[in-house]
């Protein structure tokens, strides 16, 4: 082949290209312009905001931000010196995520299966569907108070804490986390439920027509494509959980520190009383008791960081073991 | 040779059924199991191999398939013989997927869709076989190449787990997948890439791991769906040598739009025409010398 043009020199060959020449804007109409500027627009805006949020606490927060605070346990003193730092709601933070995720994620995911794989008969399936989207549509506060109502029913004392006079007290770590996951739960629930109904039907007919049962379907063509999404909904539903307040200060008991129930070492916390970020922070601001605008500004950011940290958490556990599955069962059509 | 005894002596034992219908066409029953392939060299062969086909497999008596009602299928009665290549031509929406998905009971997967009639495999109505038995035996290959998001080797591999409780492991279910692989003509582009992800593969060799998982548990029918309507004529030349060779061991219905194809590679050829299967015959006969008008109008038109 070469030989038939010895006499060719050497072109040069040109780097390889991604893309050649496209369209230009300005040839688009007017509307499509306008309305491409606004989309430009409004998420430069949101970057901005994203960014003021970040660099706002970053400049508060690391001001005052001393790691001694995050190895110390908080301390009723009215001396700002000497009350200590935020340990416990450190670990009470990371407890309520953890225990809320891993509560509501397998409930949310098993669900939206039934409901998108099975549901029959067809009204039950309505009536969860309109469940979860009302439990999504409660206020935090709404739940927290039909949780304390909850645990303080008798049966259900091995849950909580319970105060020194033998009553019912209806705060512990489980508690509240049972009722963290209700707020994690409809938004891990829409994830891997529109997930689901976005793997075209061929693909679990491609496993029927195998000779394949639904659950085999299921558990080996829909789960590892649904990765994404279930990913997806539990970092929102983290956001959720973290956030929470109202759940703490009502189900929590936003104590000072972390009070174990008893001393069986990771139950006895679980049943125990204790305190998040949230609550610390409000506790602290202005708004609240202490008056510690510092430590508030401090923990704020370190909220901010672990929001950061476990989103990316996740978004790495979903990718593990996922490199066959190119990120999505979705082909066109 | 044994197949071409046993084909011989198949013909019209249900020739009794024929009717004839109000317009005063020849029903399908008769035409069906007239003995057509008694002489199947009287026109010029179409293709080196000849038509010897085996035993009867799977045998549609009668089969109706309706949606909300409506009939997409009008009692069709067919016979499905081992070693053969029966194509499905007509043109869309005359049923001749319906009919395909039916034979693997896929359409009890479509809510509104019901049906009548009868079919058995091997003499075993197969509306009595559980459905995963039933399609582990009568294997499907769709028109959309759609494997699955895992790896080449899982892809295939995925047709043999899960038979038993006890997982396979991979090094048992190597040759198997390998056999599978060879057989479908993929294997030597892909030896080196077992473990790579089945949706990088091109349309063609995507198609090709799809009948290698379809092919890998030795179904006894193979149905294809239009197989290459979404390939190029390189791949589709593959695959209609893919379909020449497999047929030896199985039988193999395939739907298919393009003519050329079918007499490429059918042995038999039915045609469908608004629900009604029209006329059923020897590829050389049914193109060379339709009898029905219906199946001569859409032959011209499809070739001119
Ligand atoms: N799920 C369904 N619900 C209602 N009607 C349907 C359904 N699927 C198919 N049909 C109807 O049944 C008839 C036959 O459809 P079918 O898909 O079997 O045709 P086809 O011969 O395969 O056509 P094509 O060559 O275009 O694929 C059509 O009239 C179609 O509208
Ligand atoms: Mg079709």
């Amino acid at each position: 082949m070469a030989a038939t043009e010895p006499r060719s020199a050497p072109t040069p060959v040109a780097p390889p290209r991604r893309r050649g020449r496209r369209s230009s804007v300005r040839g688009w109409r007017r509307t499509d312009q306008l309305i491409f500027a606004l989309a430009w627009l409004a998420g430069l805006g949101l970057c901005l905001v994203a960014g003021a949020i970040v660099i706002f606490l970053a400049i508060e927060g690391l001001q005052y931000l001393d790691p001694k605070l995050l190895v110390t346990s908080p301390s009723p003193a009215v001396n700002q010196a000497h009350s200590g730092g935020f340990l416990d709601p450190l670990i009470g933070t990371m407890t309520m995520a953890l225990l809320g995720t891993l509560i509501a994620t397998p409930l949310a995911v098993l669900t939206a299966v039934w409901v998108v794989e099975y549901g029959r008969p067809r009204w039950l399936a309505a009536v969860v569907e309109t469940s979860i989207e009302m439990i999504a549509g409660t206020p935090d506060i709404v739940i927290a108070i039909f949780g304390l109502a909850f645990f303080q029913i008798g049966i259900l004392a091995p849950f909580s804490f319970r105060a020194s006079g033998g009553g019912v007290y209806g705060r512990s770590f489980l508690a509240a986390g049972i009722m963290m996951s209700l707020l994690a739960l409809p938004l891990t629930y829409t994830a891997t439920r529109n997930g689901l109904r976005a793997i075209p039907r061929h693909m679990r007919e491609a496993s029927f027509a195998l000779g394949k049962t639904r659950a085999a379907t299921i558990r080996r063509v829909l789960m590892p494509s649904l990765r994404p999404d279930i990913a997806t909904g539990a970092t929102l539903g983290l956001g959720r959980i973290v956030g929470s307040t109202a759940i703490i200060v009502l189900l929590l008991g936003a104590t000072l520190q972390n009070s174990p129930q008893n001393s069986v070492p990771l139950l006895g916390f679980l049943r125990g009383t204790g305190s998040t970020l949230t609550s610390y922070i409000f506790f602290n601001s202005p708004a609240g008791e202490g008056n510690a605008p510092q430590k508030a500004y401090a923990a704020a950011f370190v909220l901010l960081l672990i929001v950061l940290v476990l989103n990316w958490a996740v978004a790495r556990i979903s990718r593990i073991g996922a490199g066959s599955s190119l990120n999505s069962g979705r082909m066109a059509r | 040779m044994s197949a071409e005894k046993t084909h011989l002596q198949s013909p019209c034992t249900l020739a009794p059924q024929a009717k004839v219908r109000e317009n005063g066409t020849m029903s399908i029953n008769q035409l069906v199991f007239d003995p057509p392939a008694l002489d199947p060299m009287t026109s010029a062969p179409l293709r080196a191999v000849s038509s010897l086909t085996g035993p009867e497999r799977m045998r549609l008596h009668d089969i109706s398939v309706f949606y909300d009602g409506a009939a997409a299928v009008k009692q069709a009665s067919l016979s499905i013989h081992q070693g053969e290549v029966l194509a499905l031509i007509g043109p869309s929406g005359c049923g001749k997927t319906t009919l395909l998905r039916t034979l693997n009971r896929l359409t009890e997967l479509t809510p509104n869709a019901s049906h009548s009639g009868t079919i058995t495999l091997d003499g075993d109505d197969i509306h009595e076989l559980e459905d995963t038995k039933l399609r582990t035996r009568v294997s499907m290959v769709f028109q959309q190449p759609n494997p699955f998001p895992m790896s080449i080797f899982d892809n295939v591999a995925f047709a043999l787990r899960e038979q038993s409780r006890r997982r396979p492991r991979r090094r048992e279910l190597e040759p198997l997948v390998k056999q599978a692989l060879q057989r479908a003509g993929l294997y030597e582009e892909v030896r080196n890439n077992l473990d790579r992800p089945a949706l990088r593969l091109s349309g063609g060799q995507q198609q090709r791991l799809c009948i290698a998982r379809a092919i890998a548990n030795n179904p006894e029918i193979l149905l294809m769906d239009e197989p290459c309507s979404a390939l190029d004529p390189r791949s589709t030349a593959v695959i209609e040598d893919l379909i020449l060779q497999l047929r030896s061991d199985l039988a193999i219905v395939i739907v298919t739009h393009n003519l050329q194809q079918a007499r490429r590679v059918a042995d038999r050829v039915a045609f469908m025409y608004l629900g009604d299967l029209v006329e059923l015959g020897d590829a050389g006969q049914l193109f060379e010398a339709p009898r029905e008008e219906r199946t001569r109008e859409y032959i011209a038109g499809a070739f001119g």
